[in-house]
């Protein structure tokens, strides 16, 4: 499929799903206006009047998507990015949490593949371990880390990334096991007959063959980094980053900065899984992979 | 005589499996010669891989002996005496095709410009040159298999095992692979034992062939080739030809494995 041929049905969904927003934002909104009507002791307001009012509270209960714009246009284009209401900085202070936990996250994965693959000890004792790590909810495991490593002198930036580490391991752990066992049987003979070092044999068959396994996990381990920074400022008392706004905004009933901060996330998210997908492509292409429908 | 490149005494092998025991290989006693072009024919079970595979190290044998150059299978291996040819080309989807004959040369540790020469002078061998910049993709199964039959050639191994090369090629680009490997056997002299299903393809190439039946694998007719050395394709229609043909024939059939 082009990208051309994709462009009517992705925005086909995406005016379904925004006519359907704002049909909810005057259903939702509308009793907090015959509320206030009420008070006043004055008529509730006609439909067209109503309709512009629910979309113009200064708390809805659920803000129009125009507003969710505006508000983060105000505090991305017209905030300097130095200040604390800044999006832009809240979305950094997440960023690089995001990124040094992706990055630990990796090489702690591939390393650990590697083990597995290799030690038939770690393959029986550690990929258990690896599994049930996941088991246990994020939310209950955070606190306790950024607890600990406060008490050990260690704050800021790394008990966040190493949250998100916890999380984006795992994708790279697994895919990578798959990927540095898929070269076939006679692959692996074929190094045996030329009597190939295990690194020999790492090098010139495993990894290269792990490639499309590893960037299918990094899209994933990206993805989840970035929700492991957010948990990781959630439940900490941060008082910067997009989870601390999400907190912050849910204290105080700041329904639009919740949702702005929701948007600056899922933009991110999409941003890194891009980046991600393009060195994908550019790896592929680099190793001589057969182009999409061709023949040889 | 030349001199014993693969010698097998009453060689063994039993897989034991959830079903029992399966005999792989029983009672095998096999010479092969230097400068032979030894078959292996059979139908599927009879060993012919199995016995390739013990020679290539590849398998351990549970009885007898055997040895690959004076000797034993590892140590052969170690010292590089040999080449393997798959069924499939196994090539790496990753590397072309130069840098694909280059894999066993980059392990054994040739240096970048005998590297060079060596790609250079196999290609010329198998008849791709002018293909060595293109990955495995670009090219069809027949070409993709004589770049692994390069890749096999590249480094200084006398003997040649190759397991069905062919098997997955239609029949006119394997008549032409065929001619191919007899003028490459004749050029460079080695050894060659070739496992196959195909009678003519047996008979058109070899100087030896071995009848194999299964259940146990083992040895059932050695048959020496009297065609001449010097082989064109219209070979296949001569009474001799057909003589040799209907014997390995009679020798398949003497296992009635068909039957079963």
């Amino acid at each position: 499929m082009t990208a051309s041929s994709k462009i009517l049905p992705v925005m086909t969904i995406v005016a379904l799903i925004v006519a359907i927003w704002y049909a909810c934002v005057v259903w939702m909104n509308a009793p907090f206006e015959y509320d206030q009507a009420e008070r006043a002791k004055i008529e509730p307001p006609a439909f067209s009047e109503l309709v512009n009012r629910t979309m113009a509270q200064e708390r809805p209960v659920l803000p129009a998507p125009h507003q969710v714009f505006v508000e983060i246009y105000k505090t991305t284009v017209l905030k300097k990015i130095t200040s604390k209401r800044s999006l832009v900085y809240h979305s950094w202070i997440t960023l690089s949490a995001t990124l040094l936990g992706f990055l630990i996250g990796t090489a702690l994965g591939v390393t650990l593949a590697i083990g597995i693959v290799h030690n038939l000890a770690m393959d029986k004792s550690v990929m258990p371990w690896v599994i049930t790590s996941q088991t246990i909810p994020i939310l209950a495991i955070a606190p306790m880390i950024i607890v600990v490593l406060n008490a050990v002198g260690i704050s800021g930036l790394l008990p966040k990334a190493l949250i998100s580490t916890y999380l984006s391991f795992f994708p790279v752990v697994v895919g990578m096991v798959k990927g540095l066992r898929s070269p076939d049987r006679a692959q692996l003979d074929l190094m045996h007959t030329y009597s190939a070092s295990k690194s020999q044999t790492f090098w010139k068959l495993r990894w290269p063959s792990s490639m499309p396994y590893l960037f299918t996990s990094l899209k994933i381990a990206v993805a989840i980094s970035l929700v492991g920074a957010i948990v990781g400022e959630m439940p900490t008392g941060a008082v910067a980053g997009l989870g601390a706004r999400l907190l912050a905004g849910s204290y105080y009933g700041q329904t639009i900065q919740i949702w702005s901060a929701l948007f600056m996330a899922a933009a991110l998210a999409a941003v890194l899984v891009m980046i991600v997908g393009f060195a994908h492509s550019y790896v592929l292409k680099r190793m001589g992979e057969k182009p999409q429908g061709a023949v040889a | 005589m030349a001199e014993t490149v693969v010698s097998a005494q009453d060689l063994s092998l039993t897989f034991e499996t959830n079903d029992g025991p399966v005999h792989a290989l029983s009672q095998v006693n096999l010479d092969v010669h230097q400068g032979d072009f030894v078959s292996f024919i059979g139908p599927s079970g009879c060993g012919k891989t199995t016995f390739l595979r013990v020679i290539a190290d590849l398998e351990k044998p549970t009885g007898g002996s055997i040895s690959v150059n004076g000797m034993a299978p590892e140590q052969a291996r170690q010292a590089r005496a040999y080449g393997y040819v798959f069924q499939a080309a196994s090539l790496l989807p990753w590397r072309t095709i130069e840098k694909n004959i280059a894999v066993p040369l980059e392990i054994m540790g040739y240096e970048r410009k005998d590297r060079e020469e060596r790609i250079k002078r196999v290609l010329d061998l198998v008849d791709l040159t002018n293909f060595e910049k293109k990955y495995p993709w670009q090219l069809s199964g027949g070409m993709q298999q004589r770049a692994s039959i390069a890749r096999a050639l590249a480094f200084d191994a006398d003997l040649l095992l190759m397991d069905e090369p062919f098997g997955a090629l239609d029949e006119i680009v394997r008549d032409h692979l065929n001619e191919q490997l007899l003028k490459l056997w004749d050029t460079t002299n080695k050894t060659i034992c070739f496992v196959t299903h195909s009678i003519p393809e047996a008979v058109y190439l070899s100087t030896k062939i071995v009848v194999m039946s299964p259940r146990p694998g083992r040895v059932t007719d050695v048959i020496d080739s009297t065609l001449p050395k010097e082989r064109p394709l219209d070979i296949r229609e001569t009474s001799e030809f057909l003589a040799i043909a209907a014997r390995v024939r009679d020798g398949l059939r003497a296992g009635h494995s068909y039957e079963e």
